[in-house]
């Protein structure tokens, strides 16, 4: 096979070298089919990865065309859920994942730092070898553990003492009113906050080990305190991979369903107190995909599950833009 | 100013960047603290709720209805090992051969699309993965089985695997491919029965890493695999699962069921813990099968 008779498409464009590569390889055929063959072999596993992506898309937006037929993707701020009327308004999950996400953002993105700032600069090398171990089983915990935590340990908890002494403190603010539930949006944000600390801060502590250790023997050498030296050396220049971190967190705590769905209380409306249960769009389609009767009902669902896919597609590649720069810029 | 004033002045401003900087210290040493406490509630809970449950009925017997005494989860754990058995053939070579694809020819742009692809794919959330593997394998099968639920489980094997065995991959010294080469060795030979055969420890770590993450899968199986409160008839039928009865058993409303629930989730996370330190303290590096 020769390069040139290849047609001059995009694909070719990307395939191109690879074909050389092969015609270079194959001058002695009678040694090479099978160079040739195993080339084609691992060629078309790592091409299925990118025809899976397209797959994926596809079958969602064909899973949803009943729905997407009948209102487009205006359904996304219409309020009503009602599947028995044939209501399909898809507003409330969208403003459950919304506010869940960023609660746990908020919660979780300063812990993340404060973790990769003591394991990386702070802790001796041997406890920060074990904390570091103990984050990551963090993260090796499964969804439905946490779930099973947040019913039994951690809205009971949050019911009969954080949210009471919230309530009766900060009562005057709107997020902090109404009857506390145990299970609701704050519970949810939190467990979410629990289950993207370990992505964020060993992605910081990624961004964190690519500044030059010569910055930081500056700032100490000109009288800088630890802190100091921390705020000015390290948190200062990695401002980017920070924020990339945070966006890679966001984009996990957005599709995360398990946990989620079971502390998140699973009432389909929008309630501005944060101890009011609510629904996410992860968490809909967990709870009424498999229960799903009418076709129009799930091809709503399927509607929300491509929006989900396609919205942590965006979030995850401006992400990983990001902390690709911080890193190719460490190089 | 004289220059008494100005050392004290010096010295107070000393004094409160010494000040801040303990306090600093000590707010992160905190924050960690607080980072991990979850871990250790978790654990303790686990044992506390989950122990009384632990007997060997719970291995060896099917659920039994509500009200009743006893029963357990043994249609669960193997359906768990069938689900991530079918996972692991689904995912493991493709896997591998996305990886050997990406370390050994893996310089050219479509190469860094690949990469990009696998990153993307591990950053789909996993009940997208379940629509995709209703539509795909569960309507034109015409219901849910255990082939749909473990195809699933694969494809969320398929980025760990691919990225963490070309990591390994290229660990491997260029010298060694060209050592094989100059012996006149084709290269498949030298990829498969040299540079692969040099990393089967530590290609196996990530592919095990990879399994108990899927084993631990609620959402994906929700409505592909489905659940089964007996034994499973075969593959194209409905099957349990550890995750999803723990589901199930954890938002029931009954007190035996919640017990049921809890000694699940002990098995489930000491088997993921065993595998985790086993696989760490067997092959000490860092980056495997993380992202």
């Amino acid at each position: 096979m020769k390069a040139e008779t290849l047609p001059s498409s995009e694909f070719a464009r990307w395939t191109a070298p690879l074909a050389r590569q092969v015609t270079l390889a194959s001058r002695k055929k009678d040694l090479h089919v099978g160079d040739r063959l195993f080339f084609w072999f691992m060629f078309s596993a790592a091409s299925g990865v990118v025809v899976l992506l397209f797959l994926i898309a596809f079958f969602l937006g064909f899973s949803a065309l009943p729905s997407m037929a009948r209102s487009g993707f205006s359904f996304l701020w219409e309020r009503n859920w009602d599947p028995v009327a044939g209501e399909f308004g898809a507003l409330a999950f969208v403003y459950g994942t919304l506010v869940s996400s960023f609660l746990a953002i908020l919660i979780a993105a300063p812990l993340s730092v404060a973790i990769a700032l003591f394991l990386g600069e702070l802790a001796p090398k041997k406890l920060a070898h074990g904390m570091g171990f103990l984050v990551e089983m963090l993260a090796a915990i499964p969804s439905v553990v946490y779930g099973l935590w947040g019913i039994f340990v951690l809205a009971p908890w949050l019911r009969t003492d954080v949210q009471p002494f919230l309530g009766k403190s900060f009562g005057f603010l709107p997020i902090f009113q109404g009857p506390p539930y145990g299970v609701g949006m704050m519970t949810a944000g939190i467990i979410l906050a629990i289950m993207i600390v370990p992505t964020i801060s060993s992605l910081c502590r990624e961004v964190f080990r690519a500044v030059p250790r010569s910055n930081r023997e500056a700032a100490l050498a000109l009288g800088a305190t630890r802190w100091e030296t921390m705020r000015l050396a390290v948190l200062k220049s990695s401002k980017t991979g920070i924020f990339g971190a945070v966006i890679l967190g966001l984009g996990r705590a957005l599709g995360e369903t398990m946990a989620v769905t079971m502390v998140i209380g699973n009432r389909n409306d929008i309630a501005l107190s944060l101890f009011a249960p609510g629904q996410t769009m992860a968490s809909i389609i967990a709870n009424e995909y498999s229960e799903a009767t009418t076709s129009l009902h799930l091809a709503a669902l399927a509607e929300i599950g491509l929006t989900l896919f396609a919205v942590t597609f965006v979030i995850n590649a401006i992400a990983r833009l990001f902390i690709w720069r911080v890193k190719r810029g460490a190089r | 100013m004289n220059s008494a004033m100005l050392q004290n002045y010096l010295n107070e401003g000393y004094a409160k960047r010494q000040w801040l900087d303990r306090f600093m210290r000590a707010l992160l040493l905190v924050a960690s603290v607080i980072a991990l406490l979850p871990l250790f509630s978790v654990l303790l809970y686990l044992f506390k709720n989950g122990l009384p449950g632990i007997q060997l009925s719970f291995f060896t017997s099917l659920p039994k209805p509500v009200g009743e005494v006893g029963g357990g989860m043994a249609n669960a754990l193997v359906g768990t090992c069938t689900l991530v058995s079918i996972g692991t053939l689904v995912g493991v070579p493709w896997g591998i051969a996305t990886g050997v694809f990406l370390s050994e020819y893996g310089r050219s742009r479509f190469a860094s699309v690949v990469r990009f692809c696998t990153d993307m794919l591990s950053s789909v959330p996993s009940i997208v993965i379940g629509l995709f593997v209703y539509a795909l394998v569960v309507v034109p099968m015409g219901g849910f089985s255990a082939i749909a639920g473990g195809i699933a489980l694969g494809l969320l094997m398929i980025p760990t695997v691919a990225r963490s065995s070309e990591e390994m991959l290229r660990l491997v010294p260029t010298h060694i491919r060209e050592a094989g080469l100059a012996l006149g060795l084709p290269r498949w030979k030298v990829i498969l029965r040299i540079v692969l055969r040099g990393c089967v420890s530590s290609i196996s770590t990530g592919v095990i890493l990879a399994v108990a993450r899927v084993a631990g899968e609620t959402a994906p199986l929700l409505f592909t695999a489905l659940n089964n409160q007996h034994w499973s008839e075969g593959l194209d039928q409905p099957i349990a699962s550890l995750p999803v009865q723990i589901y199930t058993y954890a938002i029931s409303p009954f007190n035996e069921w919640n017990t049921q629930a809890w000694a699940g989730a002990l098995v489930l996370v000491f088997l993921v813990f065993v595998v985790n330190i086993l696989t760490r303290a067997f092959f000490v590096s860092d980056g495997v099968g993380r992202e």
